[in-house]
């Protein structure tokens, strides 16, 4: 116990280095899909053939992709067609990219939950479609959807760990580093471990808010 | 200021209009009865776009009605709706509910919006449930508020659709009781309803519907007093005397 301690002090502030990463990919990763995903799921829900089905084939498309390959793509494949991304910048494009299929379906979900009667209602004052969403079906869908949308937050978190595998200094990579020159296994992977979960514990609280909020609704 | 001349409209392979042609003069009153499944609902439906029509033409203040072209948000803005199921907008109050259309459709200045709103639920008996959301509210009182909310939007006809089909029976009375001073002040309207009271009382004329065609039209007490066609007495006797 005494050495994990001596071992924690000594390793942590490399560690935090990773931390950092790790928040900056999983943020941007998390905004990323959001965009993309609520513009997928409105593409599918909007009635107009071309969006929905050009919609629905990215979803499957994406869906069907590691995320670990996505990333090799982005990152290995892409300087051949002139696109040079960095290691932060593919990780976040490439978990932006594969989480908003899931986002869009939640999204989705959300959206067609809301009682066709109220859509009808909204048109029969006069509102179009994109007044029709922004004022009556996205301020109750968004209740629906924040349980999932925390979980999401969740998994992205644990997810960012893929960004070591094409160089992106996050935690797991740090840890990875440390352990392999230290042969401190235990120690560091004990450390990399309980910080993840320092960082999950308040989006798990906040994903139990929400799912009370939502059953009080 | 409504005109139907020969339309139909099909659901696949189902006819359920099968050339109805009718018209509502302004301030007028009518009333469409008829079986379930006769195509009365959606008859309001055709009339301010929420369903298409496949032929024949309808014509609000001489514009078309085409859901498929930018003149409906126009049309839709002169001729409300009342749902059977009263479809307010559960996250916003009573007031908020009224007040949408005017702020976010027609532009008007959030203030001015608000006050008439205040003195539309005030004209539907409902001044003190301003700051209520809808599932704060019974049936009839939010089938007030829907009224109100299709009042706000200053039209020249508003629609109802079964507006008490919904309610507990002792709900009714005051919900057809805001409808009736609409009628008093001369608002344009087309009811469809099973309220053989109702249409009697208020309606200027009547239509019953079967089959997807108007099968019997005219005065009010005529048609409901003293009917013509053998459908219309037969149904007419079941709903008087359902037993």
């Amino acid at each position: 116990m005494q050495n994990f301690l001596r071992d924690a002090v000594e390793f942590m502030p490399i560690l935090l280095q990773g931390v950092w990463l790790t928040v900056v990919v999983t943020i941007g990763s998390l905004l990323l899909s959001t965009v993309l995903g609520l513009l997928w799921a409105l593409m599918r829900v909007s009635g107009i053939r071309v969006l929905s089905g050009l919609s629905a084939g990215l979803i499957n498309v994406i869906r069907g992709i590691p995320i670990i390959v996505l990333l090799f793509y982005l990152y290995f494949v892409m300087p051949d067609f002139g696109v040079a991304l960095t290691a932060l910048q593919a990780s976040i494009i490439g978990l932006g990219i594969a989480y908003s299929a899931y986002q869009a379906e939640n999204f989705r979900a959300g959206i067609e939950a809301i009682d066709k009667g109220q859509i009808e209602a909204a048109q029969t004052i006069g509102m179009g479609w994109w007044l029709t969403m922004r004022r009556v079906v996205l301020p109750q869908a968004v209740r629906i959807v924040l349980p999932p949308y925390g979980n999401v937050m969740i998994m992205m978190l644990k997810d960012s760990s893929q960004a070591s595998t094409i160089t992106v200094a996050e935690l797991a990579l740090q840890g990875k580093l440390i352990a392999s020159s230290t042969f401190k296994n235990t120690s560091v992977f004990t450390l990399v471990a309980l910080m993840y979960l320092t960082m999950s514990i308040p989006l798990i609280l906040l994903v139990r808010h929400f799912e009370n909020k939502a059953k009080r609704k | 200021m409504i005109e139907l001349s020969n339309v139909h409209k099909s659901f696949g392979s189902n006819e359920v209009l099968k050339g109805i042609t009718a018209s509502v003069e302004k301030s007028e009153v009518v009333c469409i009865i008829g079986p379930s499944g006769s195509g009365k609902s959606t008859i309001l439906r055709c009339i301010n776009g929420l369903e298409s029509y496949d032929s024949g033409e309808i014509l609000v203040e001489g514009a078309k009605v085409d859901n498929k072209a930018p003149s409906i948000v126009a049309i839709r803005t002169q001729v409300s709706m009342v749902f059977q199921r009263f479809n307010l907008f559960p996250h916003r109050t009573a007031l908020e509910n009224v007040v949408e259309g005017p702020i976010y459709v027609k532009k008007e200045p959030p203030a001015e919006a608000l006050e008439r709103g205040r003195a539309l639920l005030a004209q539907v008996g409902l001044a003190e449930k301003a700051d209520a959301h809808p599932g704060q509210l019974s049936g009839g009182q939010q089938q007030r508020v829907a009224i109100a909310r299709a009042l706000a939007m200053q039209p020249k006809a508003i629609l109802f659709d079964e507006p008490t089909s919904a309610l507990d029976p002792e709900l009714v009375g005051e919900v057809l009781g805001v409808m009736r001073k609409l009628a008093d002040d001369g608002m344009t309207m087309v009811v469809v309803t099973h309220e053989m009271g109702f249409a009697r009382d208020v309606a200027d004329r009547v239509l019953f519907i079967d089959g997807g065609v108007i099968v019997e039209q005219g005065a009010a007490k005529s048609v409901l007093n003293a009917p013509q066609h053998a459908r219309t007495q037969d149904f007419l006797h079941r709903v008087l005397h359902p037993l």
